[in-house]
């Protein structure tokens, strides 16, 4: 299994400077890449919402760390010169391939590292259709080195009209890992594929244990909105965040090891042409199918009682569901902020008008103009409390909502590993069935049957021993899984918490700034 | 149960009117104040030189309803009509934060002791907030009052001040009140009289004008910038909800993850403090400053539609006057009545243009002082933020 413990956990994209050109029109071609930001809560095509100063801002503000819209115009800066490029300015995904069976760097996770290293060699748990890395590849992968392979999601395009319409996004790497073809290469996939891609690495994958990320959620509303052409902020947004989720998503199933190695992914990023995904519309015959499945899983979870062996099992079991609930009720206050954020920005705007109108009758004319120029620093707050509301929910809501889903997926593995359990302890109670007919025979004296009887045993005798070293396979792949996930998530979470602490900085510095320039004008006043 | 004590910065936060405690010899202001239940006790304290006081200094306990009866025992003196007289503070509302800890009360089994502990702290600075806001519209009404020279000789004024016992009794009775519901009902039909009546004066004429329009546009603001500050307040409390829910995660994990948690929650639970600062700030100098003004603006408008009345009242008295002249019958009678109107009108008309005129001046210095004050409040509490974030973005850097 190539997914090792002498992994580096990648650290987790920042994608947010990200031009996500938004074309809520139908376009008549995507050349119409247009350098300017667009707004996402009203749809319109506006100026870049900073004041041409911000480039003379403090280098705490760089693009780096900000995920305001308004720093547009360092996108700008590249996006002439080399598009490609620019828009995995943020993409960064770092990947170690280091093998489990590499002398190569290895971190000792913990006891139980030492453990998985006795297990197979990956390659008979993998698809026997994986490619047979180069000897180069192999090298490369025993020293360690780092790949980088950067992913994005970009220029949502609707294509067709009425009900049959649908968005159709680029997906765009950018990579020196050899398995690749070339480079730098783009591709168009719709919303489908992407389900189908996770279909596909789900029916492969998640028996061995893996944790599988969870595709973006459907949405029958959303969509509808958009394929009926209301070319409204609403479905600006949802496109938007359905960009964004996007990307978030294949980011997160190529910084998983053993994932990038499947041919599947590779051929999702790589190929121009993408059969159709027929099984994963919501209200088709597999979709129902699976939603039938998906509740007898959830009974026979409830009636397996596993013998656990070490308790690490159940307890992180536990935990990862009391941590579900609680990422489920931070969530819903985010989500309650950005919402009490735009009701913010709207009341702003309101009072700013208000004022304006108050300061046109107003007598006195430096009390006037005073009044004038608050309207205008209302105005401005009600821009910078937009910008904070997007942030709010980009970097913030939406982690949140992916860990929630992502913690499902976590579960899940759980229960597979419960599975593989129960299929072992089937065998075993088969076997002994087996034996016992045997001891019957031998006791009725019936010769002919016996050879039957016994070649019986030898069958489910090995098929124990198969199970057994599934069972082993996949626990340990389950810890170490976990592991990992545990160490991405904290990384990913300080990661994000920081990213929208700097961007509450800077809306608070772009604050004091208009209050600034707002004092000697109320001072004025005599 | 709650009460304020003075603090030094009170007489920079309060008034919304200025250069009210500029004369030395009648000071007054309101240091303290006690809610129990329905009533609210304001201590007024005087301090003052002038001889038609008993005593050089000295503090009397005040209801919300003394003031009103004060206010309008001045309205419905004649003498007072061409003057503004300055509005009446409105009724102390703690509905609201006495509903939610009625509500807190009764959930508190449900919640962690941190949790109740929070939203009490919570609650009792929405008290606060709404008492610094009562007080300071009450004893700006008396500042008014104690700053005019009219107003601070009036005799009820000064029993208001002085009377040590409970001014109950002197109080309006129901019949009376009743009067006065009428007459304000009467009052804005007449609005239409102010708009109606042929203006003989320029000034006048331009008054009119301005305070209709005027008075439109302030009560839009006010009510927009009421809606603003709600908002501001709503964010502050998710951010609250943010922070405890943050902790929750955090106890119960052991690792970087706990720890970063750990820290983005105390940002929360400090930016919240910041961000009720920045709403309570914004509605104390900003929302409170229009509210006051709009009624202030009526009471300009109530001295606009005294003066047309005492007009129409002029103009019915000479046409009287000319139908005595007419019949030839109670001539001299019309005649004294047309003169006292005249007079009326002519007085009502120059004390009424002196009111105006200091009026717009104090206008204008209120609202400069309060948005100064307010920009650099605001200023203040983001500079805060600015560098609690910084802090803390340095410490989860570098962990």
């Amino acid at each position: 299994m190539s997914g090792g413990c002498g992994r580096n956990p990648p650290p987790f994209p920042d994608n947010e400077d990200q031009e996500a050109e938004l074309d809520t029109r139908v376009l008549d071609s995507d050349e119409d890449d247009d350098d300017e930001g667009e707004d996402i809560f009203t749809g319109a095509r506006s100026k870049p919402i900073t004041p041409t100063s911000a480039p003379d801002e403090g280098d705490i503000f760089s693009e780096e760390g900000s995920y305001i819209r308004s720093d547009v115009h360092h996108a700008t800066n590249g996006l002439h010169s080399d598009e490609e490029l620019d828009l995995f300015t943020e993409a960064t995904v770092e990947l170690t391939l280091t093998n489990t069976t590499s002398q190569g760097r290895r971190e000792i996770i913990g006891p139980t590292a030492s453990a998985c290293n006795t297990t197979h060699v990956p390659n008979s748990i993998l698809k026997p259709s994986i490619v047979t890395k180069t000897m180069e590849e192999l090298e490369e992968e025993e020293s360690g080195d780092q790949f980088e392979l950067n992913i994005a999601v970009t220029n949502p395009e609707k294509i067709g009209d009425g009900m049959n319409a649908y968005m159709s996004y680029k997906v765009s790497t950018q990579t020196t890992l050899p398995m690749f073809l070339n480079k730098t290469f783009s591709v168009r996939r719709r919303f489908s594929d992407f389900l189908g891609l996770y279909e596909k690495i789900s029916a492969k994958h998640s028996l061995l244990g893996c944790i599988i990320p969870p595709p973006p959620q459907k949405s029958v509303v959303g969509m509808t909105k958009v394929k009926v052409g209301k070319e409204d902020s609403s479905s600006a947004e949802f496109v938007e965040k359905r960009r964004a989720a996007l990307e978030r998503y294949l980011q997160r199933v190529v910084a998983h090891p053993s994932l990038l190695q499947d041919p599947d992914v590779r051929e999702f990023l790589e190929r121009d042409e993408l059969p159709r995904a027929v099984n994963t519309q919501a209200l088709s015959g597999p979709g129902l199918l699976k939603m039938i499945n998906r509740a007898s899983d959830a009974v026979n979870k409830m009636t397996i009682k596993m013998n656990e062996s070490d308790n690490w099992f159940e307890s992180k079991l536990q935990e990862v569901e009391n941590e579900e609930q609680l990422l489920r009720r931070l969530h819903a206050a985010v989500d309650s902020l950005v919402n009490h954020r735009k009701e913010l920005c709207i009341n702003t705007a309101v009072f700013s008008k208000s004022v304006a109108m108050l300061g046109s009758v107003e007598e006195n004319s430096a009390l006037s103009r005073a009044l004038s120029q608050l309207a205008e620093v209302e105005d401005k707050m009600e821009q910078l409390h937009q910008q904070q509301a997007f942030s709010d929910f980009f970097i913030l809501a939406e982690l949140l909502a992916d860990y929630v889903r992502l913690l499902g997926a976590v579960r899940c593995c759980f229960e597979q590993r419960m599975k593989v359990w129960q299929r072992l302890q089937e065998a075993q109670s088969t076997l002994q069935k087996k034996r016992e007919a045997e001891a019957k025979l031998l006791w009725a004296n019936k010769p002919e049957k016996l050879q039957q009887a016994k070649d019986d045993i030898n069958e489910w005798e090995s098929k124990v021993s198969q199970y057994e070293r599934d069972f082993e396979r996949v626990t340990c792949t389950v810890r170490k899984e976990v592991l990992r996930f545990e160490k991405e998530k904290a990384r990913d979470f300080k990661q994000h918490i920081v990213k929208y602490l700097e961007s509450l900085l800077h809306t608070q510095h772009r604050l004091v700034k208009c209050w600034e320039a707002f004092l000697p004008e109320a001072k004025a006043i005599a | 149960m709650t009460s304020i004590s003075e603090d030094s910065d009170k007489e920079k936060v309060r008034s919304v009117s200025v250069d009210l405690n500029n004369d030395a010899s009648l000071v007054i202001d309101i240091p303290d104040a006690l809610c129990e239940r329905d009533k609210v006790k304001f201590t007024i304290h005087i301090k003052t030189t002038l001889s038609s006081f008993q005593k050089s200094e000295f503090s009397v306990p005040r209801q919300h309803e003394d003031f009103i009866w004060l206010h309008d025992t001045i309205v419905e003196t004649e003498e007072y009509a061409g003057l503004i007289i300055p509005p009446a503070p409105p009724k102390p509302d703690f509905e609201g934060p006495r509903e939610k800890m009625h509500k807190l009360g009764e959930g508190e089994s449900s919640m962690t002791k941190e949790e109740y502990a929070k939203m009490k702290q919570e609650l009792e600075a929405e008290y606060l907030a709404v008492f610094k806001k009562t007080v300071q519209v009450h004893e700006v009404f008396l500042q008014r009052l104690s700053s005019h020279p009219m107003f601070r000789k009036d005799r009820n004024f000064q029993i208001f001040l002085e009377y040590d016992q409970d001014l109950t009794v002197r109080r309006k009775n129901a019949k009376e009140m009743f009067g006065g519901f009428f007459k304000n009902m009467v009052k804005s039909a007449d609005e239409v009289l102010i708009s109606g009546v042929k203006e003989v004066d320029e000034f006048f004429e331009q008054e009119k004008i301005f305070l209709l329009d005027y008075s439109s546009k302030i009560k839009d603001a006010t009510a927009k910038a009421e809606k603003m500050t709600r908002s501001h307040k709503n964010v502050a409390d998710d951010y609250n909800h943010i922070s405890g829910a943050m902790n929750s995660i955090a106890a119960d994990n052991n690792t970087a993850f706990k720890k970063h948690l750990e820290k983005c929650a105390e940002v929360f639970e400090k930016l919240r403090k910041l961000e009720d600062r920045v709403a309570s700030d914004q509605e104390l100098k900003l929302t409170e400053l229009l509210r006051y003004y709009t009624r202030d603006i009526q009471a300009a408008k109530d001295l606009l539609y005294r003066r047309a009345r005492a007009l129409a009242d002029y103009e019915n008295s000479n046409k009287t006057l000319d139908k005595a002249r007419l019949k030839g019958k109670d001539i001299a009678q019309a005649e004294e009545n047309q003169k006292q109107c005249l007079r009326k009108f002519d007085k009502l008309s120059e004390s009424g243009k002196k009111e105006l005129t200091s009026f717009k001046a104090r206008r204008v210095v209120a609202f400069r002082k309060n948005l100064i004050e307010m920009t650099e409040l605001e200023i203040k509490h983001a500079k805060n933020s600015m560098s609690l974030l910084q802090g803390s973005i340095e410490i989860l850097n570098s962990n």
